[in-house]
């Protein structure tokens, strides 16, 4: 019997590694009241699983992300991850910031280390810096470890940040529009890097995107949030693209332009528009799971459309 | 363009101070008619009128008086006749004493300030009060309470140089990047440890910054602090000489205390090019 609950618990745990419950961020409006970023967001993620959140800026993605790094509290609701409720930052989550937030003064296997040490305090130096080189040939910057960050481009400053939030090896990681200020050459490769990454260590990982492309490419689930203030859950788009596909041949695949369209569609009118005429049926707890995908057969009219 | 930007300034310099040199040479060489006067009278107007020489120093006197100097900096020949050597031993002494009390003070209290709003807020009034007071206005106040002349002068160069440490101490620690912090919070890191490696590194510059400020300050009151409070220091031989018409001697001080200031802003400055970051 005890081993029956410990099993079914471990898979809802696996099913709903993440839980995002009813969370909502309201500030204090000029007149009194309060504006509300963001209300009643209800989703989650399973362990293993890549998940995009795409929306407009202003509709509070960076910060659920922030309240699932434990840097923020929510003001209603709660957030689970792996069955215990968040109450502050974690080594368990590893944040890939936006702006990379490498530590200037220190070295690329410094910055490394420093998470390692933080990890691991009673590992002795030696160790510390094998694990940390490790990581960071991992993200192909060996050789580079004695660079400080300002010798470094940018997509080499963001491989560090990577390096450094998967060796504390955490449960999840959240990544802020990691590749937004890099050169479409680097983040192209980059994106393939975390894909690998992600696919060879099973890590689950939360990112918050504005590039439609760089969401059906890395992810299996993308989340998309309507214009805020008073931003909430539309819809959870599953990715109906095969689990082994590259960038390269990313356009060709049958049902790519369904999901690109749908995501495109939304961002461009679906976003504005879904609050006030919420469609019959549409539960927050539940937003509805949309799995888009090219009708068969492909007419002529719907390629030329994309 | 054959040579390089320095080379070309280095000229400039040396002919700078070749013009300058020359013309104190000449300007103190021109001779006044000498005065019909009486002789004891004249004994009391100086060279300038028995002679007919300019009082004021020619760069050769004082180039003369320098070498004497450096002959032997650190003879001791009473209270009132000891080698520059030795006056300005005591004045970097007090100097370093009441500096270092200033930096146990400045740093910690301004970490504080830095880390918490609500003690910046509480102790600004004390601050804007107390920091433009000229340091000298201590002084009364330091010799009726310590009794001691010279441990007043290294309290009026602990008052004058604990301010700007402690304020750019404080904007250093309060302008450390919030995204720097967060990554010390991601990592849980124990605050005593994210004060030594995300903060104190972060806010370096800025700290140091604010200790070459304070040196200067420190060593620009010192002078004036010992002009008052006497006995030894090479503010007291300044105004000793003075007191001597010994100008030669005041020019050298002049230029003494001018190279012992740089030398010191620069032992500071290369401090905060060890701490500074590039980013």
């Amino acid at each position: 019997m005890m081993q029956v609950s410990e099993t079914l618990s471990s898979i809802q745990h696996d099913e709903r590694f993440i839980s995002i419950e009813g969370i909502a961020r309201h500030y204090p409006a000029p007149d009194g009241g309060k504006t509300t970023i963001f209300e009643n967001v209800w989703f989650s993620v399973k362990r293993g699983e890549f998940c995009c959140v795409i929306g407009h800026s202003g509709c509070g993605k960076t910060t659920v992300l922030n309240m699932l790094a434990g840097l923020e509290l929510p003001d209603e609701g709660v957030n689970i991850v792996d069955g215990k409720a968040i109450e502050g930052p974690s080594l368990d989550r590893a944040v890939i910031f936006q702006s990379h937030a490498l530590l200037p003064w220190r070295t690329v296997l410094g910055n490394v280390a420093y998470a390692v040490a933080s990890r691991w305090p009673s590992w002795k130096r030696e160790a510390i810096n094998d694990h940390a080189r490790k990581y960071i040939k991992l993200v192909g910057l060996s050789g580079s470890e004695l660079k400080r960050p300002s010798e470094l481009s940018g997509g080499m400053k963001q491989r560090v940040g990577i390096a450094r939030a998967l060796s504390i090896e955490p449960k999840m990681m959240l990544m802020d529009e990691p590749f937004s200020a890099l050169d479409a050459l680097t983040r192209g490769s980059l994106q393939d890097e975390v894909r690998r990454i992600c696919l060879d260590t099973g890590q689950s990982t939360f990112m918050i995107t504005h590039d439609v492309d760089e969401a059906i490419y890395l992810a299996d689930k993308i989340v998309l949030m309507t214009n805020g203030p008073g931003a909430m859950v539309a819809e959870i788009v599953d990715n109906p693209l095969p689990r082994n596909r590259d960038r390269i041949n990313l356009h060709k695949l049958p049902d790519y332009y369904a999901v690109r369209n749908h995501l495109i569609d939304f961002l461009v009118t679906g976003s504005k528009v879904f609050r006030d005429n919420i469609p019959a049926g549409y539960d927050p707890r539940r937003p509805p799971l949309v799995r888009p995908a090219a009708p068969t057969p492909a007419s002529p009219s719907d390629r030329k459309a994309a | 363009m054959f040579t390089s930007l320095n080379a070309r300034a280095l000229a400039v310099s040396f002919c700078i101070f070749v013009a300058f040199l020359l013309a104190w040479h000449l300007a103190t060489q021109a001779a006044v008619p000498v005065q019909k006067m009486d002789p004891e009278y004249a004994k009391l107007m100086g060279l300038t009128a028995t002679k007919g020489t300019s009082a004021m120093p020619g760069p050769l006197d004082v180039a003369a008086k320098i070498w004497e100097h450096l002959k032997s900096p650190f003879y001791d020949r009473g209270p009132n006749d000891k080698g520059i050597g030795i006056q300005l031993a005591y004045s970097i002494a007090r100097v370093m004493a009441g500096y270092l009390i200033a930096v146990m003070v400045a740093l910690p209290l301004g970490f504080l300030i830095g880390m918490s709003p609500m003690m910046s807020k509480a102790l600004d009034p004390f601050i804007q009060i107390m920091k433009p007071v000229s340091p000298l206005a201590w002084m009364p106040l330091a010799l009726y309470t310590i009794k001691d002349s010279s441990i007043s002068s290294i309290f009026v160069i602990f008052i004058c140089s604990v301010w700007p440490m402690l304020i750019n101490t404080a904007f250093g620690v309060a302008s450390v990047r919030k995204e720097w912090i967060n990554v010390a919070r991601t990592l849980e890191v124990r605050p005593l440890r994210k004060a030594f490696t995300i903060i104190l590194p972060a806010a370096a510059p800025t700290i140091f910054t604010g200790m070459r400020i304070s040196i200067g300050i420190a060593w620009l009151v010192i002078v004036a602090a010992e002009m008052l409070v006497g006995g030894t220091g090479i503010g007291y031989f300044v105004w000793n000489e003075w007191n001597n018409l010994s100008i030669s001697n005041v020019i050298v001080s002049i230029l003494v205390i001018g190279v012992v200031g740089m030398i010191l802003d620069q032992i500071l400055a290369f401090f905060a090019r060890k701490v500074t970051y590039p980013e």
